[in-house]
C-alpha cells in the first residue's frame, strides 16, 4: 500500500516533449484511471511510474520516496500489460511464481501463494497449463495473478482489457475493480475507453496531447468538464458543441436565446450533452432529424439544427420512431446543463 | 474446407517438382549410390580392375586404429567448432540488441566474415599463425610462448577450430540477432518488474525463448563442422600433424584422392553419411522435445 505523487512530470523523446508536466497526488488505495485517445501520452506516463521509461523532468514519488532513479524491480509495483506479456515457456504456476522465486522464497511458500491467487482468480485447474493453451480471459487472469502474488504497493494496468471481446471486457472490468478494492492496493489504470474510465475510477486523469486536461472523480468530469476536450471525450454519445455567443446575459444560438447566464458577453462554445435535451414544443432548439438509432432503452437521434449544417445529436428515453428524413423536432434544455467554454483556450467559463 | 491446393492429375505436380528431383538425383543420389557401390570393391594398385569384397572394406576400416582415432578427432572438432561459433555469436547478438545507436554499422561489420570463403579464411589464419612469419606467432614468441602448430597437434586443432568458427560466428550472429529482436519487449519488461536483473532475465526468459533458433543452429553448425570445414583443414594443416586434425571428411579425401584407395574412401563416405543422418535424427528426436513453445 502506498501513495503515488507526480510532481511536474515531464518526458521528452529527443527534442520532442510528449508529456508536458503532470502534477497529481494519489491516495493510498485509490483507483486512478488515466484516459485519453491513442498517442496522448497515457501509456508513457504509466511506464514512467513503472520505471520502464526514464523521467526527463519532475519527480515520481512512490510511498513518499523519490523513485526516479530506481529500477522497476525496486519500486514495489506490479504491472499488467496489454498483451499480458506472459512467459510462453512457463506454466501458469511458474508464470505467477517467477517473481517470488527471484525474491528467494522457498518452494512451499511460493506454492501456497500461487494457489491462493489462483483460487481468488478461479484459475485452480489451470496451473499446469502453458499460456498458449489458455483463452484470452484466462491469460488476462494469469497476468493479474502474477501481479497480485507479489503483494505490491501499486498496481499498474496498461489497457489490460483491450484484447478481450466486449462481453468479457465488462465482466473483467468488474472483477478487476472488485479485486482492487478487496486488496486495497493503489492502482493506476490506463485506457482509451471512457466507459472503463467512468465505471472503474475513483478519480480519473483525462489526458490530451501530453497534458492532463482534468483530474477529478468521474461525476465531476461528467458534470463539470473543465475543458472542451474533457467534455467531448467523456460521455457517450459525445457532447454537442455549438458556436454561440453571450449577449445581455443570455446564451444566443443564432437568433435564439437558449439559456440565461451570468458570464461576460462575447463568443463562446456551447456544450450540450445529447441526453440532457428534452422534447419541448416551445423549446429553443429546432432540429431536423435525419436518422434514428433505437438502442432499446433509449434512442439516438442524429440530424442538424434547423436551417443550418450544424450536426446535432439527441438521446431520448424509450423508443422514438423517426419518420424517414427531415422530421422537425424542438428541444428544451435546462440552464444547468449548458456547458460554456472559451472558444480560444477551450477552458470552461 | 481443404486449404491446400489439390491437383486433379499427377502430371503437373510431377513437372513442378522435377527440377528439384533432377538436382537431387544428379548431385546427391547418383554420387551416393556410386559411393555405396564402390564401397563393396577394392581396385588393384593400378586402378585397372576391381574385385568384389562385400563388407571387406568396412571390416578393414573398423579394425583400423587411425580410422577410430579420426572419429574421436571429428567429435572433438565438431563440438569445439559448434561451441566456438555459437557462444560468441550469441554474446555479440545480445550486445547488438542492446545498442540503440550505430547498431546498423555494428551488424554490417559483424556479417562480413561470412562472405569470406572457408579456404580463404584458412589462408588468412595460416598467415597470422605461420611459425616463421606469422604476426600472432611472433607476438606469442615475444611473450615466451613457442607457437608451432606444424608440430603440436593441440595447437593445430586449436587453429583449425578458430579458423572454422570465425566466419561461422557471423552466420550464427544473424540468426541470434533476429531471434532476439523477435522476443516481445513487454515480456522482458514484465520480467524486469518481477525483479529479474539483466543476466537473470537472459538465462530464465530470453535463452528459453531463443531455444528454437539455438536448436536450428546446433544442427546446422554440426553439419557444417563435419563437411564444410574441409577447405580450412586442407589449407592450414592438411590433416596433420600426425593426423591430429584429420576429421572424417578429410580422411575420405586423403585416402581416396591422395592414397588412391577408392574402395576404402567410398566405405568411409558411406559411414559418414550414416553418422550425420543418425546425428540429425537424434537431435530432432531428443533435443527438439525440450525446445519450448
Amino acid at each position: 500500500m502506498a501513495t503515488v505523487t507526480l510532481k511536474d512530470l515531464r518526458k521528452s523523446f529527443g527534442p520532442d516533449e510528449v508529456i508536458h508536466g503532470i502534477d497529481m497526488e494519489i491516495a493510498d488505495g485509490e483507483f486512478i484511471v488515466i484516459v485519453g485517445p491513442s498517442g496522448c501520452g497515457k501509456s508513457t506516463l504509466l511506464r514512467m511510474v513503472a520505471g520502464l521509461e526514464t523521467v526527463t523532468g519532475g519527480e515520481v514519488l512512490i510511498g513518499g520516496e523519490r523513485a526516479n532513479d530506481k529500477e522497476p524491480m525496486d519500486r514495489d509495483i506490479a504491472m499488467v500489460f496489454q498483451n499480458y506479456a506472459l512467459y510462453p515457456h512457463m506454466t501458469v504456476a511458474q508464470n505467477m511464481g517467477y517473481g517470488l522465486k527471484i525474491a528467494g522464497l522457498s518452494k512451499p511458500e511460493i506454492a501456497t501463494k500461487v494457489e491462493a491467487a489462483a483460487e481468488l482468480l478461479q484459475l485452480d485447474g489451470l496451473l499446469d497449463r502453458r499460456p498458449k493453451q489458455l483463452s484470452g480471459g484466462q491469460r488476462q487472469r494469469v497476468a493479474m495473478g502474477r501481479a497480485i502474488v507479489r503483494e505490491p504497493s501499486v498496481f499498474l494496468f496498461d489497457e489490460p482489457l483491450s484484447n478481450l471481446d466486449a462481453k468479457l471486457r465488462v465482466q473483467m472490468r468488474l472483477e478487476i475493480k472488485e479485486l482492487q478494492s478487496k486488496l486495497g492496493v493503489t492502482a493506476l489504470y490506463v485506457t482509451h475507453d471512457q466507459v472503463e474510465a467512468m465505471t472503474m475510477a475513483d478519480r480519473m486523469i483525462v489526458m490530451n496531447a501530453g497534458v492532463a486536461e482534468q483530474i477529478g472523480t468521474p461525476m465531476e468530469v461528467y458534470e463539470t468538464p473543465q475543458s472542451l476536450f474533457a467534455a467531448q471525450f467523456i460521455g457517450s454519445p459525445a457532447m454537442n458543441v455549438l458556436d454561440a455567443r453571450i449577449e445581455g446575459g443570455r446564451v444566443m444560438l443564432g437568433d435564439v436565446a437558449v439559456a440565461e447566464t451570468g458570464k461576460r458577453a462575447g463568443p463562446v462554445k456551447l456544450g450540450l450533452r445529447p441526453e440532457h435535451v428534452a422534447p419541448d414544443a416551445e423549446g429553443p432548439l429546432a432540429m431536423e432529424v435525419l436518422l434514428a438509432e433505437p438502442l432499446g432503452a433509449n434512442t439516438l437521434l442524429h440530424g442538424r439544427l434547423a436551417g443550418t449544417e450544424i450536426a446535432f445529436t439527441a438521446s431520448l428515453q424509450g423508443v422514438h420512431l423517426a419518420s424517414h428524413g427531415g422530421e422537425a423536432m424542438r428541444f428544451g434544455v435546462d440552464p444547468v446543463d449548458c456547458h460554456l467554454f472559451d472558444p480560444e483556450t477551450g477552458h470552461r467559463l | 474446407m481443404e486449404k491446400r491446393v489439390t491437383f486433379r492429375g499427377w502430371m503437373l505436380p510431377l513437372l513442378l517438382i522435377a527440377p528439384q528431383v533432377f538436382i537431387s538425383a544428379v548431385f546427391f543420389f547418383y554420387p551416393a549410390g556410386q559411393a555405396v557401390w564402390q564401397s563393396l570393391f577394392i581396385p588393384d594398385p593400378f586402378g585397372l580392375s576391381t574385385q568384389f569384397v562385400g563388407m571387406g572394406n568396412f571390416e578393414y576400416l573398423f579394425g583400423d586404429r587411425h580410422y577410430r582415432a579420426s572419429f574421436y578427432t571429428t567429435a572433438l572438432f565438431s563440438i569445439l567448432v559448434t561451441l566456438a561459433s555459437m557462444i560468441p555469436a550469441l554474446f555479440l547478438a545480445v550486445l547488438a540488441d542492446r545498442l540503440i545507436k550505430g547498431s546498423g554499422v555494428y551488424r554490417t561489420l559483424l556479417i562480413w566474415p561470412y562472405a569470406v570463403a572457408p579456404a580463404v579464411a584458412g589462408v588468412l589464419w595460416l598467415f597470422m599463425f605461420n611459425t616463421r612469419v606469422g604476426v600472432v606467432s611472433w607476438y606469442l614468441g615475444q611473450l615466451g610462448y613457442d607457437w608451432n602448430h606444424v608440430l603440436n597437434g593441440s595447437e593445430a586443432m586449436g587453429l583449425v577450430v578458430v579458423a572454422s568458427a570465425w566466419g561461422r560466428i557471423s552466420y550464427n550472429f544473424l540468426f541470434f540477432f533476429a531471434a532476439l529482436q523477435a522476443v516481445p519487449r513487454s515480456v522482458i519488461e514484465a520480467a524486469a518488474i518481477d525483479g529479474a536483473r539483466f543476466w537473470r532475465r537472459f538465462f530464465t526468459i530470453v535463452l528459453p525463448l531463443l531455444s528454437p533458433t539455438t536448436f536450428f543452429l546446433l544442427v546446422v553448425n554440426v553439419v557444417y563442422s563435419f563437411f564444410e570445414t574441409f577447405g580450412v583443414i586442407h589449407t592450414i594443416t592438411s590433416g596433420g600433424p600426425q593426423q591430429a586434425t584429420t576429421i572424417l571428411v578429410y580422411k575420405v579425401y586423403s585416402d581416396g584422392f591422395v592414397g588412391q584407395d577408392l574402395g576404402s574412401s567410398s566405405a568411409q563416405s558411406v559411414v559418414l553419411l550414416l553418422v550425420v543422418g543418425l546425428l540429425t535424427v537424434l537431435q530432432f528426436k531428443f533435443i527438439e522435445k525440450r525446445v519450448h513453445y
